[in-house]
């Protein structure tokens, strides 16, 4: 019997931090309010660290109902949490990424005004995220789902003076709801088909049901609704479009909501449900190829951006699309491996782009950039090592979740493989040019640009103030979090060596409980005679002996991709400089239509906004509500009006107008009778 | 042994109203302590009632009945019946709470014929309660149109510049609506006669009889279905529907402050009350008839979709919001017409949500408009650098009415979706683009309002909320959180209500229904309803 864990205090904890701060923060010092947030995160952190120390000793599954929640008729949702070893991962990636980037803030916003808000803000974000990962039902998880939405759309509105960064904030949540629309309606087709959102029997209902290999039915349709809220939260095609807007908060909040945990709560949510997917063929081949064109489409972008944390952005769509593109040939521990290994340099990647921004006093424009490797030395090296993670090459974390992708990837159809590793090759080509545009070369920025920040709302998003002499680097504070991470970014991969290079795969074999439990159920029960068994049994779990070579041949060609596209950044962007340029000429309607993020975001207010905006006002509002429903009221009351006003003329005062209308009355009278009369005959 | 609870409630807000007619009107502080201890009281004297209902809740039936049955007028059977079942309860509170947040709040709103404002405020409150309570109904009538008056009044006085359009307006469309009504309860009223030989106004007495219509082969489905539509007509327009709902932002922009959140959060539930307590209960039949069923549900859905578009475009903040309160209440109709245990409790859950949501909402434009004059959205922006405490108080309700999770308004409209999923998804997905169309307006007037900087130099010195002005919020607040977070008394006071008349329309082996047969309605019967 397993002891209560009282789980429930690890969502609460940073809570607790984002109230205090944010109802009394206001007269605190700012030591004080940065003191109040890491306790309260980090405590949270030390508690899930706590619960994994021992996790080995726990009956998993746990489960644990705080309090009823909603009811209505026989159907009932609680405040549930659940605790396996999926949950466990993310608990870990969350709250451990999250406390070192609360440090790191600690240092970045300092010079910030409303340091309070930001802390507090902060904070509810990890309550919602933690809600969200450790939920035991659907709707807990929609909280968190929500929540982290409503995090998001505050942190982002941080620097609520600009008007960019506000309308990002708006469309984010915007975006967000209309994923959440699909999400919704996967959850009441569940409560209407199972009776439950609660994970265990909500899964336990499906698991006896035969993968809907013919005909699409409900287990598809649940699977495609999740994944439209997925798309919405994952910014995956055709919901990506408010992720880079996002890049308009706060960098801290770039690198823990925008790339480390929210935008991976999609990938969560859909391993979560890995048990619906794995019986819905079609939907997951709507997962992969939603992946890898996302994949593809946003590292074609990456490589014409200037702005480095709109490269950061569009890279960390792409890697997400690596990651449903795992879902989507049933990888799911695949994609948990790179969701963790992206956290951490992805995560790394921002706060060192940060520590940049920083350092070169509000400029994100990596043309005004370059030669800042011996300026900011510490900065310059954990980017270098997020880079070379990010690009895939070994042995640092990135290549082994990468590679394992792809791998599987190849297993299901060679296409999504090749589209992957061209991807890989953009991914190593943008980022070793962001690498090179940013550290080598002279320094391009003009020597107003450390100053001019003062007076432009729009360098507001870093501090300033006492950083106006010169590139410098940044605080111990930030750098310490760095320095974490890019051990981990180092390190992160190497729990996942897979088997054809003499590892154990011991992240696959840990998470083999929460995604292969339901599969024999599937095999013994279910499985049609005569029907080749679905793909996810050979994509994980221990793999056949005579696929090693191929394993191998893979796995250089994904290192050779990574290799070549250094090699054509460090030509392009180092040796000669000028070439860039001259090719943007000569492709010139190609060049300008990727800059421009190929107009997605005019298409969609051409398409969609304007039109609605202009219908409402136009044809409901001033057309039906004013010319049809109004005009025909007011014309109605115009004639009675009419009506009644000459009526009223009848009662003039005048004497002889009255004889008038009596002599007319028995005129009239009179005529009537006889009418009657001659009727009568 | 019967209680006078109801009563004591009912007249205490009256009873302040006939002390107020005795001060000078000169005396306007007295005038406002007089007004505002006997608001406070007729929620404090409310308050009790919790505890009593909360032990009888899962009862059948009325509770705390008052009075029998033809009392009143023995005549013609009127009577004065008083008693409340678990709808009713939670309605009656939220009036108590919201009349006395209203008039907290007009202290200084209002400075002319200050006197006559709080009188009428007070005979509203009344009114309004009576509504609620009322077991018999030619009492039901009497405080139907006797609340209607003073809000006329409150709009054509006391209100704007296009006020005596937006006063008459209401009045005519509210009147027109309770006249139908009033025929086809006197319809009602001789054909109890017919059946049992008592004329009487009982509400529960006709609920014995007027289901009978639809069977009855000297009237027959199309009477029915006529009587109905009467009803309908009447609470259509009090919810408002669409298309009935253009009188709502002329009565609301021009209203002042107080009597918009009495608008919204009280008198648009009379529609909704009024579908729940009457037009279902007296015409099951007809409200299980596919089409008649169709229609409320589509117009139910139009008034969602509608409202949220029509809100996007506004450029008064209080039309906004009025506008809003259509796409709300659509939720509420849809809810009631899902004619199911979720679809009924989210809906009279949500109607509660609204009062509590859409009442902070029209307080908060009251808050800038009292100090600026104007509701112009364009005239502000970066409001929350100079009012830090209001911008939060703000984002909390906006979020409520948004529907975020954790907060009131998501139990509800969850709630209604998955009863309205049940019957039939179409519904649901139809109505669902109204949540997201919620989180679009709000947040866009949001951005608007509060952020960016300070451009008008009229908001650099707007001071924040008074501790007032504060406290009309905070019970809001606090009602907002708790019923997001523990709606389940909620839902238990609903439960037993909820399911008789779910049984009442649904009768599980009830007789058969004319429209299950081919022939559902003959000839002759079609000819003598003409």
């Amino acid at each position: 019997m397993t002891p209560n864990l009282h789980l429930w205090w690890i969502p609460l904890l940073p809570l607790i931090g984002a109230a205090i701060n944010g109802l009394f923060g206001k007269k605190f010092s700012r030591p004080a309010v940065a003191g109040v947030a890491l306790t309260f995160c980090g405590a949270a952190f030390a508690y899930a660290s706590y619960i994994a120390s021992r996790f080995s000793s726990l009956a998993i599954p746990y489960s644990e109902t705080l309090a009823h929640w909603m009811r209505a008729g026989s159907f009932q949702v609680d405040f549930a949490f659940y605790l396996d070893q999926l949950s466990l991962v993310m608990l870990l990636v969350v709250t451990g990424v999250g406390f070192l980037i609360h440090i790191y803030s600690v240092g970045y916003m300092w010079e910030e005004g409303g340091f309070y808000r930001f802390f507090s803000y902060l904070n509810l974000f990890m309550f919602f995220m933690l809600m969200l990962v450790l939920g035991s039902n659907y709707l807990v998880m929609f909280i968190g789902w929500e929540g982290v939405g409503l995090a998001s759309y505050l942190l982002i509105g941080f620097f609520f003076l600009r008007d960019s960064a506000a309308a990002a904030g708006k469309k984010a949540f915007i975006v967000n709801r209309i994923g959440d629309f699909g999400f919704l309606i996967a959850l009441f087709l569940m409560i209407r088909h199972f009776g439950s959102l609660d994970f265990s029997p909500v899964f336990q209902s499906v698991a006896p049901m035969s993968a809907e290999t013919g005909a699409a039915g409900l287990l598809t349709a649940i699977a495609l609704l999740l994944m439209v809220g997925a798309a919405g939260k994952s910014a995956q095609i055709p919901l990506y479009v408010w992720l880079p807007d996002a890049m308009e908060g706060p960098t801290p909040v770039s690198a823990l909501i925008h790339a480390a945990t929210m935008v991976t709560a999609g990938v969560y949510m859909i391993s979560r449900s890995h048990v619906i997917f794995e019986r819905a063929p079609m939907a997951l081949t709507v997962v992969a190829v939603i992946g890898t064109l996302t994949a593809l489409f946003a590292a074609t972008i990456g490589i014409t951006q200037t702005d480095i944390k709109k490269v950061l952005a569009y890279s960390t769509i792409s890697q997400l699309g690596y990651m449903f593109l795992a879902c989507g040939v049933a990888a799911f521990s695949a994609a948990i491996f790179h969701l963790m290994t992206h956290a951490f340099f992805k995560g790394l990647l921002f706060l060192a782009a940060g520590s940049v921004i920083h350092a070169v006093g509000g400029e994100q424009d990596m043309r005004k950039m370059g030669g800042l490797r011996k300026k900011i030395p510490w900065t310059f090296w954990t980017m270098t090592i997020g880079t070379i993670a990010i690009a895939g090459i070994p042995p640092l974390a990135g290549f082994f979740s990468k590679d394992e992708i792809l791998w599987r990837a190849y297993q299901a159809s060679w296409v999504y493989w090749l589209i992957g590793l061209i991807t890989a090759f953009l991914t190593s080509f943008y980022m070793f040019r962001l690498w090179f545009l940013t550290f080598t070369g002279e320094y391009r920025g003009s020597q107003d640009a450390q100053r001019h920040d003062a007076d432009t709302p729009a360098a507001a998003s870093v501090p300033h103030g006492g950083h106006s002499h010169g590139v410098h680097e940044s605080p111990m504070v930030m750098i310490v979090p760095l320095v974490i991470l890019a051990v981990l970014s180092f390190v992160g991969g190497w729990i996942g060596i897979p088997g054809s290079l003499g590892g154990k795969n011991q992240f696959d074999k840990f998470l083999a409980p929460v995604f292969h439990a339901s599969t024999p159920a599937l095999n013994s029960a279910h499985t049609m005679p005569g029907e080749t068994a679905p793909p996810e049994q050979q994509t994980e779990g221990p793999e056949p002996q005579t696929s090693r070579t191929t394993e191998l041949i893979f796995t250089g060609i994904s290192v050779v991709a990574a290799l070549l596209g250094l090699g054509l950044a460090w030509l392009l962007y180092s040796f000669q400089p000028e070439l860039p340029q001259r090719i943007a000429d000569t492709l010139n309607g190609l060049y300008t239509t990727v800059l421009n993020k190929y107009y997605v975001d005019d298409i969609y207010a051409a398409v969609l906004v304007n039109p609605l905006l202009a219908i409402s006002t136009n044809v409901l509002w001033h057309g039906v509500d004013q010319n049809v429903i109004d005009a025909t009221l007011n014309n109605s009351a115009d004639g009675a009006r009419q009506l009644s006003d000459s009526v009223r003329h009848m009662q003039s005062g005048n004497i002889r107008s009255y004889a008038g209308w009596v002599a007319a009355g028995a005129a009239a009278v009179i005529c009537y009778m006889v009418w009657l009369g001659v009727r009568a005959q | 042994m019967q209680s006078h609870i109801l009563t004591i409630i009912l007249f205490t807000p009256l009873v302040g109203a006939l002390v107020l007619l005795f001060i000078p009107k000169e005396n306007k502080e007295a005038i406002r302590w007089i007004a505002n201890i006997f608001a406070l009281a007729g929620l404090l004297v409310s308050i009790p009632l919790v505890p009593l209902f909360w032990a009888v809740r899962a009862e059948p039936g009325f509770k705390f009945v008052e009075g029998v049955a033809n009392n009143w007028i023995p005549s013609i059977g009127a009577g004065y019946v008083l008693g409340i079942d678990g709808i009713s309860f939670l309605l009656i509170m939220l009036t108590t709470l919201l009349g006395w947040i209203s008039i907290l709040s007009s202290w200084t709103a209002i400075e002319n014929r200050v006197k006559e404002y709080y009188i009428w405020f007070l005979v509203l409150q009344t009114g309004m309660l009576g509504v609620f309570m009322a077991l018999d109904f030619f009492l039901f009538f009497v405080f139907w149109e006797a609340m209607l008056v003073p809000m006329y009044l409150l709009i054509g006085i006391w209100g704007g510049p296009k006020k005596l359009y937006a006063a008459i307006k209401f009045f005519l469309y509210t009147l027109f609506g309770s006249v139908l009504m009033l025929l086809a309860v006197l319809f009602l009223y001789f054909y109890n006669y017919h059946q049992t030989g008592t004329y009487t106004f009982s509400i529960e007495a006709l609920y014995k009889t007027a289901p009978g219509i639809f069977h009855d082969p000297a009237y027959g489905a199309t009477y029915a279905i006529l009587l109905f539509c009467a009803f309908a007509l009447a609470f259509a327009i009090k919810v408002p529907m669409f298309p009935f709902h253009t009188w709502l932002p002329d009565a609301h922009v021009e209203a002042p402050t107080a009597g918009s959140v009495i608008l919204a959060g009280v008198l648009l539930k009379m529609g909704t009350y009024g579908f729940i307590r009457f037009a279902l209960p007296f015409f099951p039949d007809v409200a299980m008839h596919p089409k008649v069923r169709g229609w409320m549900i589509a117009l139910s859905i139009i008034g969602i979709v509608y409202g949220a578009l029509v809100s996007l475009m506004q450029k008064d903040m209080k039309k906004l919001v009025a506008y809003s309160s259509v796409s709300h209440l659509g939720f509420c109709t849809l809810g009631i017409f899902a004619l199911n245990g979720p679809g009924l409790s989210g809906s009279v859950l949500q109607q509660i949500n609204h009062g509590i949501s859409t009442g902070a909402l029209f307080l908060i434009v009251g808050i800038l408009y009292e100090r600026r004059h104007t509701r112009e959205i364009a005239e502000y922006g970066g409001i929350s650098n100079v009012m830090p405490v209001y911008a939060t108080i703000t984002m909390i309700m906006f979020l409520s009415s948004m529907g975020l999770p954790l907060l009131n308004g998501f139990v509800g409209e969850f709630t209604i979706l998955q009863g309205t999923f049940i019957e039939n998804w179409r519904w649901a997905a139809w109505a669902i683009p109204g949540v997201v169309l919620a989180a679009a307006y709000l947040l866009w007037l949001y951005q608007r309002v509060f952020f960016g900087t300070v451009t008008n130099p009229k908001n650099e010195k707007l001071h924040d909320l008074t501790p007032r002005e504060l406290l009309t919020f905070a019970p809001l607040v606090i009602m907002a959180l708790w019923i997001g977070l523990y709606p389940k008394p909620f839902f238990e006071i609903l439960e037993t209500p909820v399911n008789q008349l779910v049984q009442t329309v649904r009768r599980p082996n009830g007789m058969m229904r004319a429209y299950d047969t081919p022939t559902h309605v003959t000839p002759e019967k079609a000819g003598a309803g003409n």
